[in-house]
């Protein structure tokens, strides 16, 4: 490629032009010299004094995403206050400093860029989406990043750069698939989700089991475009099929239409058997309680979740960010980042990236979450519990399942 | 050497260009570090499409609210051809079917669509990127601009074009990666794209392209056909009248803008390391429209310029106040549009160049009046 630029430069009529750009390719050339000493000093090259230790986090605050990663941004500055609060990381407190990524793929990989190139932060806590994710990934591979992603997703991703504090595919499907057979001996299954990887890679998973293992049936799988308010249809075909089960994943705001037009349509808690597994405390707050009765959702989190460690939480959560405020399964999921971050840089005794990660993975860091303990497995996943809550109208869950420990399988073999 | 002295519009012009290179191949380079320099490349790239709906728009008077889709375009053939590169056997071996991109494994796709092959040709994917927009431009171009499409309705079209092809290429997410799109790209035939030295060769190769395209407008401008365009934009029936087919320049320039976006593009998945949807939609569509009217709809350097300044306050105002920049982005335009409506490079023919003029003619009127004076003393 360099030829081109050569090429250019030659044939370019002018005198002063030619010497100019010649000029400028050695410019650059020289230049290339200079900072090709760079990279190594930036990956020793991590913010921290002996006072201080910087952290980015990088969520969407402005844009479609933003109503989503709000409580994840809480939850995660939660955290650093109160880790600061006991005297922060290895003696030293955590300054964090917030990017924006707009709901925009390409704009967290700049980002993410800057933080670590520019800012040289010990970690990243941020992302929710999966795209947002993958735009990320080949920037903190490349500088050795970290990063604490949240958010509950499809799994077929391992990353060394990442500690993944959601539930992968497995962990929310196999469990609660179980528990709905079981409880309610449905044998016919209808799947619905929004038309992107994380519904779709579910559900391969989904009819698998429920084919292989269940020996059910199903009876209908459906994918509605992602922002589709338009159910009509679908429901018609539910109510022709009459399954034992509707399992659903549409996310967004497609979700506050479906589970309106359902009761619109009659169906309900009362009659219809629905397991979700996209609507968390926050997304109950848009669609409303009393759409969602009687209907159940697959999370390793609830609000509701009665233990004094939760309790504890949750009015923590509440002091800082306003009783109002709905703590989902992923505002959990991200309160445990920097905790996990904490533990993983004691254990190494350094900040240092390659030696955080050889404690990441040595599967010894626990923690004592508001969702109980957690285990960080050398898979960079979580070993956590399953929960079935079922939906009431004030918009909080009851929990009438709660799993063993599941151990987290990103490459699931035969799926 | 006159010739070229009058493509590039006389003394004024090329200075123009001058300082331009100047400051993309010497100042950048210099004063920037890598990470930064990476991003005023990808800012480069957009500029691409300024440059383009400057011939299009400030010189056709057509306007276009869907160059989106042909930066797209250019953007998607090289990911693809990168990412098969990226998914050789070897390392995608977990997958179910090895040897296919990832994104097709997740979605049951189980072997390569038959569009994706020609992609395992470089040459070809060269090609492509130039050709294909070409085509699909001229397609466009011919159905509307043969039936006298124009104006607003024109615009509306283009605009309902980048929403369909967005639709479809995160809806077709096991061929083209959907929303998450085409990430995860590493090597160009075995050229590791992700280092720092391959980060300033692209560059390089990016800023010579951008002033290449811009040489390349100017050439255009320059010959009767330039003059017609403009002849067509302000009175297109005086040159229908004239005999001349008024469609068939439209067509012309429409796929000329659409090839010179579609180059950015593929700079643009080169530099930034991965192709997305959200990036060839509505919105970014206007955004380059926006550009385009910051730098001066009227001047091929000022698009650069335009790119440059809108792209740069947005990284800066979200570095500095990540839930509130989205406010001063929007002051921005405004004051733009209010104080300087003919953009920056109205502002600087307005403002400064009479001044840098003036500055000029003194200092030059300077030594002519001297030099009379130390005759005499001589004398």
């Amino acid at each position: 490629m360099s030829f081109l630029s050569h090429r250019h430069a030659s044939c370019s009529g002018s005198g002063k032009l030619k010497r100019l750009l010649a000029k400028s390719v050695l410019a650059g050339v020289v230049a290339n010299g200079l900072f090709a000493v760079q990279p190594s000093l930036a990956e020793s090259n991590i913010a921290v004094t002996d006072k201080e230790v910087v952290v980015g986090q990088l969520h969407s605050s402005t844009g479609t995403m933003a109503i989503s990663e709000t409580g994840a941004i809480e939850a995660e500055q939660l955290a650093i206050s109160q880790i600061n609060a006991m005297g922060g990381v290895l003696g030293r407190k955590i300054r964090v400093i917030q990017e924006d990524g707009a709901s925009d793929w390409p704009t967290f990989a700049e980002k993410a860029k800057k933080l670590l190139e520019s800012d040289h932060v010990a970690a990243i806590f941020g992302c929710w989406t999966s795209a947002s994710r993958k735009a990320v990934l080949p920037v903190l591979e490349r500088d050795n990043g970290l990063l604490y992603y949240p958010t509950f997703y499809e799994g077929l991703e391992q990353s060394k750069n990442v500690v993944y504090t959601g539930q992968e595919a497995t962990q929310q499907v196999f469990a609660g698939l179980d528990w709905v057979a079981k409880t309610k001996n449905a044998k016919t299954f209808y799947l619905i989700g929004s038309d992107y990887i994380w519904p779709r890679t579910t559900m391969k998973l989904a009819r698998k089991y429920i084919e292989t293992v269940l020996h059910g049936k199903v009876v209908g799988e459906e994918y509605a475009a992602l922002g589709s308010t338009e159910f009509g249809s679908t429901i018609n075909k539910i109510r022709l099929k009459k399954p034992d089960v509707i399992y659903a994943a549409v996310v967004g705001g497609s979700n506050v239409s479906w589970f309106k037009q359902l009761k619109a349509a009659g169906i309900n808690g009362g009659n219809q058997t629905l397991l979700t597994l996209s609507v968390t405390e926050d997304e109950a707050k848009g669609i409303g309680g009393e759409n969602l009765v009687g209907f159940y959702s697959a999370m390793k989190y609830f609000e509701s979740l009665d233990t004094p460690e939760n309790k504890k939480f949750v009015s923590q959560f509440h002091a800082k960010w306003g009783a109002n405020a709905p703590i989902g399964d992923v505002t959990q999921a991200a309160y445990e980042g920097p905790w996990l971050w904490k533990k993983a840089v004691e254990m190494a005794g350094s900040f240092d990236t390659d030696k955080v990660v050889k404690a990441e993975e040595s599967g010894k860091i626990t923690f004592d979450a508001p969702e109980g303990l957690i285990y960080l497995e050398p898979n960079h996943h979580l070993k956590t519990k399953l929960r079935i809550g079922e939906w009431e109208s004030d918009g909080q869950a009851k929990i009438v399942y709660t799993s063993d420990y599941i151990t987290p399988n990103p490459y699931p073999k035969g799926y | 050497m006159k010739a070229l002295g009058k493509i590039l519009g006389g003394k004024a012009g090329a200075m123009d260009l001058l300082v331009i290179a100047a400051i993309i191949f010497v100042v950048f380079p210099l004063g920037l570090d890598i990470f930064r320099l990476n991003l005023v490349g990808k800012y480069l790239t957009f500029a691409y499409c300024a440059v383009g709906l400057v011939m299009l728009w400030g010189y056709g008077g057509i306007l276009s609210l869907g160059q989106g889709v042909f930066f797209g375009i250019g953007g998607y053939c090289m990911a693809m051809f990168l990412k098969l590169e990226a998914s050789d056997p070897v390392s995608t071996a977990h997958q179910t079917t090895p040897g296919i991109p990832d994104f097709m494994d997740w979605n049951q796709v189980t072997h390569l669509p038959a569009f994706w092959e020609p992609f395992h040709s470089f040459a070809f994917t060269l090609l492509a990127i130039v050709v294909i927009p070409a085509v699909v431009a001229y397609i466009i171009g011919v159905s509307m601009f043969k039936r006298r499409v124009s104006g607003v309705y024109f615009s509306i079209i283009t605009q309902a074009i980048a929403a369909i092809v967005t639709i479809l290429v995160v809806g077709q997410q096991g061929f083209t990666g959907g929303i998450n799109g085409i990430t995860d790209l590493k090597t160009l035939h075995g050229w590791n794209i992700n280092t720092d030295s391959a980060k300033y060769v692209l560059y390089f190769v990016n800023g010579a392209l951008l002033l290449l395209s811009i040489v390349l407008s100017k050439l255009v401008l320059s010959t009767k056909l330039g003059r017609l365009l403009l002849a067509l934009r302000d009175k297109e029936d005086r040159v229908r009248f004239s005999g001349y087919d008024v469609a068939n320049f439209k067509v012309f320039v429409f796929s000329l803008a659409a090839v010179i976006s579609a180059i950015g593009g593929a700079m643009f998945t080169l530099q930034v390391g991965f192709m997305s949807p959200s990036i060839i939609g509505i919105v970014p569509s206007i955004e380059m429209v926006i550009f385009a009217a910051i730098g001066g709809r009227m001047s091929l350097v000022g698009a650069i310029y335009g790119a440059l300044l809108v792209n740069y306050g947005k990284t800066a105002f979200s570095e500095s106040f990540p839930t509130l920049w989205l406010f001063f982005m929007g002051l921005l335009f405004i004051g733009v549009v209010m104080v300087f409506p003919e953009g920056l490079s109205g502002l600087y023919k307005v403002h400064l160049e009479p001044k840098l003029r003036q500055l000029l003619t003194k200092a030059r009127r300077k030594p002519a009046s001297s030099k009379p004076s130390i005759e005499n003393a001589g004398a």
